[in-house]
């Protein structure tokens, strides 16, 4: 399946001598050619301020941002178009969500859901507001398999529940967490559930009104489009409710120095000139996942993880973290005494790009009792010769070190 | 696969398993943790000193081959040397492993340490050699904190 990676230049070239084998897609994907031209082409072309002027190129730049989040919207199957509001990133989702939401709904002693195998955009806001509000962090632990334990999750709900905070799949184990039930469980308590999506989106069809979740967040540059741009997806009646994360420019009505009406949705939430070379290119990539297909992407990536799996297995003395029978093209592991860095180093010799480091999931580092480990993530441009790069790589180490 | 020699030397591999002067020591008059915050590499150096001369020092911690075999050689190197020798041994070692074109005199006074140089052709890897020695140096300072190493 060489067929997607002539999309993406990078793979031209060579690293250290060797073509590069880029394993790791869950840190951030690589771009097709299509995205890096449609930025070209908009600075190009159509470059102008959006929502401010009434002349043509700003018209056209304006109407190439709003289009996509058209797309946005359509992609999720979110209800409305102002239900989408572009961000930096994932971590600025959930920051803007703990901040807006968080300070105005929640209380000393209340409690939020969050669970163990969480990246720290996920754990950290939420600490803040441990801090600011005095309120309670309450865990979802981790089984050994890297599942959640969904009985202890039931037990952790209490009449101060106020937010569930939960990972569509988790960027060590892999894990695709069973969201449905965890939010059918929440929204029986009536609690609202914010999903950090930002290792499922470009990895499966993600759908809002299916999920039903209340906030869904997830990141461009994961998803082959631009750094810097994140959505944030919530349902219009709890948008409304929620006060501005940050004021300036295109998020207000009306301003005197003694009174501000704030704008609409989504403009409330967007304040100043937005990143909007990163949204048109976000364009670009939406459209090329379009193209390749759900359906094969998925298709694609799950027997790659399978074959990569069952070689990875029969490297001795690799003990695998996360064997879930639901997961997404991440593979984490460690071998013998052999730290992931040294690992890391001698694949990058031989042009292997892998992750290896606490993955910004200290807690789960701890659970499983290891400071770091090496990490492999699948993006639709890997193939099998990618996989049999890595486990000759492998070889390599195992030559270093005995 | 040169390159990687020059880094992972046997003596390196061989300090990295089996660390020398690792452990506690009681009677140490001064303990400091060094902590590389990226790759959660940990140091815990316990140094003994007597009139400004480092009598013994031992190390505790988890890290890659190349920090722990620079910290267990750096233990064995340092024991028993002054203040003073310390500080022109941290010199040396810190130019060795970071600057290219080092007189071939560093060598020679570096001895065993020299092994640590192959570092020089991975920048990323600098800062576990030198997470022992600066970990070190602030232990000399007196901090008696924690230090955060990010070079
Ligand atoms: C599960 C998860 N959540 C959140 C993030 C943060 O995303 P970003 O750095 O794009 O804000 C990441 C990125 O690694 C992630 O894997």
């Amino acid at each position: 399946m060489q067929v997607y990676k002539k999309d993406f230049p990078i793979f031209s070239q060579t690293i250290h001598g060797k073509p590069l084998v880029y394993l790791d897609s869950s840190s951030t994907s690589q771009k097709p050619s299509c995205v890096i031209e449609a930025i070209a082409h908009y600075y190009q072309h159509n470059y102008a301020n959006v929502h401010r002027g009434v002349y043509e190129l700003s018209e056209r730049s304006t109407h190439l941002y709003e289009k996509t989040r058209k797309k946005v919207q359509w992609f999720i199957n979110a209800a409305h178009t102002h239900e989408i509001l572009f961000t930096r990133g994932t971590t600025e989702s959930i920051n803007l969500v703990a901040q807006s939401y968080g300070r105005t709904h929640f209380k000393a002693e209340d409690e939020i859901i969050l669970s163990e195998m969480e990246h720290h955009s996920n754990i950290v806001p939420w600490c803040m507001l441990q801090e600011q509000l005095g309120i309670k962090l309450k865990i979802i632990p981790v089984l050994e398999t890297g599942e959640l334990d969904l009985l202890a999750y039931e037990k952790l709900f209490s009449s101060r529940t106020k937010m569930v905070a939960i990972s569509h799949a988790s960027n060590v184990l892999g894990t695709i967490n069973p969201l449905k039930k965890i939010i059918a469980i929440a929204h029986a308590a009536k609690v609202p559930v914010l999903v950090d999506g930002a290792q499922a989106f470009p990895h499966m069809p993600v759908d809002m009104q299916l999920l039903d979740c209340d906030f869904y967040t997830f990141s461009a540059h994961k998803a082959y489009g631009p750094t810097g741009i994140g959505i944030l997806y919530g349902k219009t009646a709890l948008l409304e409710k929620m006060v501005p994360y940050q004021g300036g420019g295109s998020m207000i009505e009306k301003v005197s120095f003694k009174k501000i009406t704030y704008g609409q949705l989504p403009y409330k939430f967007e304040a100043g000139t937005p990143n909007m070379a990163g949204v048109v290119g976000f364009y670009a990539a939406l459209d090329y996942l379009e193209k390749m297909g759900m359906k094969a992407i998925v298709q694609h990536e799950q027997e790659l993880l399978a074959y990569a799996t069952s070689k990875l297995k029969a490297i001795p003395g690799v003990r695998l973290l996360g064997t879930a029978p639901d997961k997404v093209g991440v593979l984490s592991f460690v071998l013998n005494d052999i730290h992931p860095h040294d690992i890391g180093t001698i694949l990058d010799h031989e042009g292997i790009a892998i992750r290896a480091g606490h993955h910004c999931a200290m807690p789960l580092m701890e659970k499983y009792q290891i400071p770091a480990c090496v990490r492999l993530s699948f993006g639709l441009y890997n193939s099998r010769e990618d996989v049999d790069a890595f486990v000759a790589g492998m070889q390599k180490v195992h030559e270093v070190f005995n | 696969m040169s390159e990687l020699r020059e880094l992972y030397q046997e003596i390196i591999i061989d300090h990295g398993r089996h660390p020398r002067n690792f452990g506690f020591l009681p009677e140490a008059t001064c303990h400091q943790e060094g902590f590389n915050p990226l790759c959660g590499d940990k140091i815990i150096l316990h140094l003994y000193e007597n009139k400004d001369v480092v009598e013994d020092l031992k190390f505790e911690g988890s890290g890659c081959a190349i920090s722990i075999a620079s910290a267990s050689l750096m233990t064995e190197c340092l024991k028993g040397k002054s203040r003073n020798e310390i500080e022109e041994i941290f010199n040396l070692f810190h130019k060795w492993v970071t600057m290219n074109d080092v007189p071939d005199e560093f060598k020679e006074k570096l001895g065993k340490l020299e092994v640590l140089g192959g570092v020089r052709e991975f920048p990323a890897r600098v800062k576990c050699a030198t997470l022992a020695w600066h970990t070190l140096k602030a232990a000399l300072l007196g901090q008696n904190l924690k230090l955060e190493v990010v070079e």
